[in-house]
This record gives C-alpha cells, sequence and structure tokens, in this order.
C-alpha cells in the first residue's frame, strides 16, 4: 500500500512525512491523513477556482460586449466572486409554501455532487491523481449522469410552472446530448484500448484532438449542452421561462447551483484536455501547470462561444442532437472501430494515418451536416438579421 | 485480480464523495446560521413575474420528452454492452467484431424508423 502512495505526487511527499511521525506501525494513520488531507485539498481547490471562474468569466464576457465588467471589489475585481458568495451566503433561504421541501433541499446537492465525484479520477499531471479506476469513462458517464436527475428533481419540487417548463426541456436536452457524448467516449477507449484515464492519457502518442477530430468536435458540443452554456441555455432561457429550474431558489442554494454550472466547466475543461489534448504530458517538469493552460484554454473558448453564437430553439436543439450529432457519433465509433482492426498496435505512424483518415471524414461530415442544414432551412434568419449579420460583416 | 490498487482507488473515491458532501453541508450550514429568517405568505407563493400565480404548478402537464427518454434508455443500455466489447474485441474472435456492428445497426435502424414516424421533431 506504501509503494501505492508513495508512486503517487499527490499523496507521496504526505504519506512519508506522517510515517516520519507515528512510525511504519502505524502506516494506516498515514494513509488516513494523506488520502484525507490531499483529498480535502483538491476538492477545496476546485470549489475556489469554480468561484475565481465565475469573475474571469464576467470580465472576459464583458470584454467581448465592449464594457469592463466587475473591476470594483479588489484588484481587477478579483474579490469580486468572493463578495458575491459571502452575499449568497447572508440571503434568506426562501422554500415556496407547495414546493416538495425535501426534494427542494436536496436537488443543489445532486447538482454539485457529481462534478466533485467526478474530480476523482482526474489526472492532474504526472503521477498525480485521486484515484486511478480502470473503469475511469463509465464513471464519467455515470456522475454526468445525476446533473439531468438534479435538474428535474429541481423543476418538480419548485412546484412552479416555469421550473417545471425548463427542467423539462432541460432533461430532454441532457438525456439527448448524452448519448453523442458516450458514443465518443467510446470511440476514446477503442483509440487508447483501455476505459482509465491515465492509459488513455499515456496512450496518446498524439493528442487524440489529431487523431479524431470529429469525436472531439461532437465531444465539445455535447458537452456545451451538458453545461447548459449557450447556444444550448434553453433551460435558463430568461426572456421566456424567468430563470428555469432555478427560478424558486434564493440563498446559497442559488449559490450551490450556480457555483456547479461554473465549475463544471473548468471539470469538461479537464476532461476534454485528458480525453483529446494529451492531459500533461509535453513538457513533464511543470506537468500541472501545462494541464491548468489546457483547462484555461478549454475555458476560453466555451467563453468565446457563449459570447458569439446566440441560443437555438428547443426544436433545433433536439434535431441538432437526433439527427446530426447521435449519427456522427456513431460514423466516428465505426470507422475508429475499423481502423483499430486495421492497425491495433497504435503506434505513432499508425495514428499519424489513422488521422489522415479521420480528418478526411471530418471534413465530409461538415460539409454533408451545412448542406443538409441549409436545406432544411434549419437555422432560418429573419431578413433583418441577415442584414445586420452583412453589416457587421 | 484487484489487488491492494484496487481497494485504494474505490476508498479514494468514497472519500471524495464524503468530502464533497462536506463541502456543500458547510456552505448550507453557513448559510442557515447567518441567513436572516422573516417568512411571509407573499414570499411563499409561487413567482410568476408579478401576476397572481395560478392553481398549483402540478397540474396536468404534457411531457413531450418521453419518446426522448426511451430512445435514451435503449443506446444508454446499448452502451454497457459498447464499452466491455471496445475493450476486448482484439483479443477474441473476429466474428465478436462484426456481430456487435450488426448490433449498432440494428439498433440505428430503429431511431430511422423513429426520425421517419417524426417522433424526433419538438412539437
Amino acid at each position: 500500500m506504501g509503494d501505492l502512495l508513495r508512486e503517487n505526487t499527490l499523496y507521496g511527499n504526505i504519506y512519508d512525512w506522517a510515517i516520519g511521525i507515528v512510525g511504519e506501525d502505524l502506516a494506516w494513520l498515514a494513509y488516513t491523513v494523506a488520502v484525507m488531507a490531499i483529498i480535502l485539498l483538491v476538492v477545496n481547490a476546485f470549489l475556489a477556482m469554480g468561484t475565481l471562474y465565475t469573475w474571469a468569466e464576467r470580465r472576459i464576457i464583458g470584454r467581448f460586449q465592449s464594457r469592463v465588467g466587475p473591476n470594483r471589489v479588489g484588484p481587477f475585481g478579483l474579490l469580486q466572486a468572493i463578495a458575491d458568495a459571502v452575499k449568497l451566503l447572508f440571503k434568506e433561504d426562501i422554500v415556496p409554501r407547495a414546493a416538495d421541501r425535501i426534494v427542494f433541499n436536496l436537488a443543489p446537492i445532486a447538482m454539485l455532487a457529481p462534478s466533485v465525484m467526478a474530480l476523482a479520477v482526474i489526472p492532474f499531471g504526472q503521477t498525480s491523481y485521486l484515484a486511478n479506476l480502470n473503469i475511469g469513462l463509465l464513471y464519467l458517464i455515470a456522475t454526468s449522469g445525476i446533473a439531468s436527475l438534479a435538474v428535474m428533481m429541481a423543476g418538480y419540487a419548485s412546484s412552479n410552472r416555469y421550473a417545471m417548463f425548463g427542467a423539462m426541456r432541460a432533461v430532454a436536452m441532457l438525456i439527448s446530448y448524452e448519448i453523442p457524448l458516450v458514443m465518443v467516449l467510446l470511440a476514446v477507449a477503442l483509440l487508447a484500448g483501455s476505459m482509465s484515464l491515465v492509459d488513455v492519457m499515456t496512450s496518446q502518442a498524439i493528442p487524440f484532438l489529431l487523431v479524431t477530430p470529429l469525436g472531439a468536435i461532437i465531444f465539445f458540443l455535447a458537452i456545451s449542452a451538458e453545461l447548459n452554456r449557450s447556444p444550448f441555455d434553453i433551460t435558463e432561457a430568461e426572456s421566456e421561462l424567468i430563470a428555469g429550474y432555478l427560478t424558486e431558489y434564493s440563498g446559497m442554494k442559488f449559490g450551490v447551483f450556480y457555483l456547479a454550472e461554473f465549475a463544471n466547466v473548468l471539470l469538461a475543461g479537464a476532461i476534454f484536455s485528458t480525453l483529446f489534448l494529451g492531459g500533461w504530458p509535453w513538457w513533464t517538469p511543470l506537468s500541472h501547470v501545462w494541464f491548468l493552460v489546457k483547462v484555461m484554454a478549454f475555458a476560453f473558448i466555451a467563453i468565446w462561444v457563449r459570447s458569439t453564437i446566440p441560443r437555438f430553439r428547443i426544436d433545433q436543439i433536439m434535431v441538432i442532437a437526433w439527427k446530426v450529432l447521435f449519427p456522427l457519433s456513431l460514423v466516428n465509433v465505426a470507422a475508429i472501430a475499423i481502423e483499430v482492426v486495421a492497425w491495433p498496435e497504435r503506434t505513432l505512424p499508425q495514428l499519424v494515418i489513422m488521422g489522415i483518415i479521420n480528418w478526411g471524414i471530418t471534413a465530409v461530415a461538415t460539409v454533408a451536416v451545412t448542406r443538409a442544414w441549409r436545406a432544411s432551412n434549419g437555422l432560418r434568419v429573419s431578413p433583418s438579421a441577415r442584414a445586420v449579420r452583412l453589416e457587421v460583416g | 485480480m484487484p489487488g491492494d490498487g484496487f481497494a485504494l482507488d474505490w476508498v479514494t473515491v468514497a472519500v471524495t464523495i464524503v468530502v464533497g458532501f462536506a463541502a456543500m453541508g458547510a456552505a448550507f450550514l453557513a448559510n442557515a446560521v447567518l441567513a436572516p429568517r422573516r417568512p411571509s405568505v407573499d414570499k411563499a407563493t409561487p413567482y410568476e413575474s408579478g401576476i397572481r400565480p395560478g392553481p398549483l404548478g402540478w397540474s396536468q402537464f404534457n411531457a413531450r420528452y418521453y419518446l426522448f427518454a426511451i430512445l435514451f434508455l435503449i443506446f444508454d443500455v446499448e452502451a454497457v454492452f459498447l464499452f466491455p466489447w471496445a475493450l476486448v474485441f482484439l483479443q477474441t474472435a473476429s466474428y465478436v467484431f462484426y456481430a456487435m456492428l450488426l448490433f449498432i445497426g440494428i439498433l440505428f435502424f430503429g431511431v430511422l424508423y423513429a426520425w421517419r414516424k417524426g417522433v424526433l421533431e419538438w412539437r
């Protein structure tokens, strides 16, 4: 057991330190100390980063919209997120009279719990992970599935029509986009020959983004929908649904929902960089920093997309999920399965050949989808909107 | 055979879950201690943008997504078969590979049927 912990950069040092104090006889105590301390540290660092990320997102969105964004509290407004958290802590927690109290209170917990749970299998850097599950990918799917349950709980328990409508749309969207997501993860498991996230990372002689660009694109779209982010933020379409399933929430429960939403972006970035960007390997001494840079890059692109693309209608969202992403993800899985049969060793030159074929498939698929979408008038734009677009260029 | 590492990993996952819940519990506890509590009848009514709320929010509604839910169920269950297949098909007989492709094909045919029937339109 000790050797296993020493191999892990996260636990190793603190385990040795604790062994030095309590002696080899009490190894279990040292083990408990090491695991508890590191997990406490990682979970709190994750939640703190999620809080800070709200500030970053507001600042960057502000820049995109030619305004400043929050800049009053602390240097560059950095303490804005903390000020918001304190404000939410001091807000009254209102529960509607007709609400189902137990479910109403459980919903925010069920929303944030999956992101903390998923944290357990993410490799943050060289030999730095909380747990290396041999079914890491399935574990990720299982935890992400809880979120749709939380949304339904929130919408149902609020006993509010808008919350109910918002939750129904949200659940329809979440479960629809989970299918392409699962299929992409399957393709990654095929490529890596393992479901352990550590193995997935070490098997990337070149980043899987280059080997399976179609998978990366589908994953990015599906995960944006799973995160309820614009252009898929139909669940809280303010103009029609007040705040969707969040309508009746106040105080810290609202805060937990919000934190979950933002923390999940970072988590999605971590998953994306693990699966498609090769995770930490590149420049080993600073593997953790390099991993964080990739997560930040993903977060920035997510913000960029959010501030650029207008919200889809719910019918368009369902069409994209079932008629575009789902067939494409099946094509992706079939293509990669056949390629893996053809080149079972998956060495660097073989991955390059696979990549070339997949780029071809991606190009064909993109052109075909764009044409079909135009022909079916899926993105019907009103003349005035088109005029504006032409003017902007 | 799963050895020490296996147990260690799952204990770690369990601890992570407990710590995550504890962090949320702390936030809710702080909220309960710090927040004012002045209940009133108006505050506890459903929020419908200031208009007098109608009868109960749990009035009849049309669960439009149930067909999507069924399709989702089919393919989520399929995933349970697909993941083990993805890991072992290189070591097994070659018909395992084609059998699974056939299975995916049959299920995809089901989706095509639903597509033709217009189930995939959100009305």
